[in-house]
């Protein structure tokens, strides 16, 4: 177990590699040891200078046309023969719909623990890696360490930030590995009609819930977000029971920081408070009393949305004159 | 014939989840189980295949190391035709490494199948690596995060959501699925399969009688602190003679709190 070293960085997505090389940077600094980013794909082999000024000390770049596009059985073959050859003691994949089954394979195929989805990560004393994230429906944060090497970890798109790009010399190892025949075959690829922004950027979130009858009724939300320069969204009914959206905030959906968040016509189950969680400020506006949204708001106003809302975009208008 | 095997997990249901205020620790112990939501939207996508292609039987397997049989009997009205469940103490402090091993092992007792399906992730721990790395263990083509399943002859067909895309996936059988919640509402059993679902089989094995190596199951994870997340709200409710008022003092608030600009 003792030869396990390096802390190593993965993602299909490079916005998220970048991310990752942040924290995954303290944590090579913490131990002492070096950081190196797994860069795979077809044609990349120019960012990989790119990686090292965000904070690599070292790339692997296995670079094929086969890998052009992200495929389970190869991205998961080409890693598992570099973990295999070079014994990282970190490996740190982003959790996307497709890293997240990608870790999870590695860790199996290299007998090893995983811990997915983590919101922070730390190093104890003896130098192993903690990882913490939400569960119990967001009850609840765990704490989790590995009897085992290498240690996975997968991480969340927008929970790290990415370092300033610098100035910085690294190595490129470049790498020939097999890779495995694909075992299932992509179709047909459709864009997902997501928002031109990314709610998780945004300071202001106004967001409905069921108590909103129309999905046309969403304007009077634009209509407050318009004046406080804020973005809207929903919870997960709206676009999973009534389909009216594809993308919901919560738990399994976005997980949002604003420093604002008003909840209107939403009741508060657990899974859409833990995704808003680390919002500043919470407001929730809801025509049931009882709603649990109100033991965990800041503010809380009994009422019709339909009619506090537009109230409160001309009190607001009015202070902004 | 075809065969499906869906895992069930037996899941805290983290609604009725309770917090000790002094310690911060969660009463799971207390807390009512039930099927974990992901993993029965799995089952009733199996039952739907099977309405749908005729000639299928539905097998459930379950790891716990407590009773779940009240909850398998809930999968066995729902439309299953067989749970195995694999009910050993020493399953106490699984982790997705072991429950996966153990799964893949039970599945390999049954014998032949033509998909397994799995809930994304359980509702209580909702990792979301079980599925994978039971794919992984059974060496079978997975498809994650699935809102729409097809087969035809011996190839499945399924749409899943990514980050930015919708995608769809083919793949020979047999295949490891994992589905989210968007992809059907489960099915409430009537009091007439309920009664029926008395008669259906749960065939209940050991880790012994599945002869796994002890060391084989060991946790790779251990989970050293679960604790409730202190969250300090201000709680304030802000009421008044009518709506204008409250949004003024509402409106006033929030520029208070400098937390609003143009």
């Amino acid at each position: 177990m003792g030869e396990n070293k390096d802390v190593w960085v993965f993602s299909e997505k490079y916005d998220l590699t970048l991310e990752i090389i942040g924290k995954g940077r303290e944590i090579a600094n913490t131990l002492h040891t070096e950081l190196a980013a797994v860069l795979v794909g077809s044609g990349v082999e120019k960012k990989a200078d790119e990686l090292i000024k965000y904070g690599a000390d070292r790339v692997y770049l296995v670079d094929h046309p086969a890998l052009e596009h992200f495929q389970s059985e190869a991205y998961l073959s080409v890693l598992h023969s570099l973990a295999i050859k070079y014994k990282p003691d970190i490996l740190l994949i982003g959790s996307t719909k497709n890293g997240k089954p990608l870790a999870a394979r590695l860790a199996t195929r290299l007998e090893t623990g995983c811990i997915p989805d983590c919101t922070e990560l730390s190093v104890d004393e003896k130098g192993r890696l903690i990882g913490e994230r939400i569960t119990y429906g967001g009850n609840a944060v765990a704490k989790i360490i590995f009897r085992s090497k290498p240690q996975i970890a997968t991480i969340p798109a927008r929970v790290f930030k990415k370092l300033k790009l610098q100035d910085r010399n690294g190595e490129v190892i470049k790498l020939d590995v097999k890779i495995e025949e694909p075992k299932t075959e992509v179709v047909e690829t459709k864009p997902l009609e997501t928002s031109s922004i990314n709610i998780e950027e945004a300071n202001v979130i106004i967001s409905c819930g069921r108590g909103l009858e129309k999905k046309e009724d969403k304007a009077l939300l634009e209509q407050l977000a318009n004046i406080v320069n804020g973005q809207v969204g929903n919870s997960r009914p709206l676009a999973e029971d009534r389909k009216w959206f594809t993308e919901w905030v919560g738990l399994s959906g976005h997980k949002v920081k604003p420093k604002l968040y008003i909840a209107c016509g939403i009741s508060g189950v657990i899974q859409h408070v833990a995704g808003i969680r680390d919002a500043k400020i919470i407001v929730a506006i809801n025509s049931d009393p009882e709603a649990p949204i109100f033991e965990v708001a800041d503010y809380g106003v009994v009422g019709d949305l339909y009619e506090i809302l537009p109230a409160l975009t001309e009190a607001l208008k009015k202070r902004f004159q | 014939m075809k065969r499906i095997i869906v895992c069930l997990k037996q899941a805290v249901d983290v609604t009725q989840l309770k917090v000790d205020p002094a310690t911060s620790q969660l009463l799971t112990a207390s807390a009512p189980k039930k099927i974990s939501d992901f993993d029965k939207n799995a089952l009733e996508e199996a039952i739907r295949i099977k309405e749908k292609n005729g000639e299928t039987e539905i097998f459930t397997v379950t790891v716990c190391s407590e009773d779940a049989k009240p909850v398998l009997r809930e999968a066995l009205a729902m439309g299953a035709d067989k749970a195995y469940f694999v009910n050993d103490h020493t399953l106490q402090n699984v982790d997705t490494w072991a429950t996966a091993y153990v799964l893949a092992e039970a599945i390999k007792k049954i014998g032949s199948f033509d998909l397994v399906l799995c809930g994304e992730a359980s509702l209580d721990s909702f990792s979301g690596l079980v599925g994978s790395r039971l794919a992984e263990l059974l060496d079978l083509p997975q498809i994650n995060s699935v809102r729409k399943i097809s087969v035809e002859a011996d190839v499945v067909t399924a749409e899943r959501t990514l980050e930015d895309a919708y995608e769809t996936v083919k793949s020979k059988m047999p295949a490891l699925i994992t589905v989210t919640r968007e992809i059907n509402q489960p099915r409430i059993p009537s009091l007439m399969m309920i009664m029926k679902a008395s008669k259906k089989e749960i065939v209940t094995w050991t880790v012994a009688d599945l002869n796994i190596q002890k060391e084989k199951i060991d946790a790779k994870n251990e989970v050293i602190e679960v604790l409730a997340p202190k969250t300090e709200r201000k709680k304030i409710m802000i009421t008044g003679e009518n709506t204008k008022e409250i949004a003024e003092k509402l409106a006033k608030a929030l520029f208070q709190e400098g937390i609003i600009r143009r």
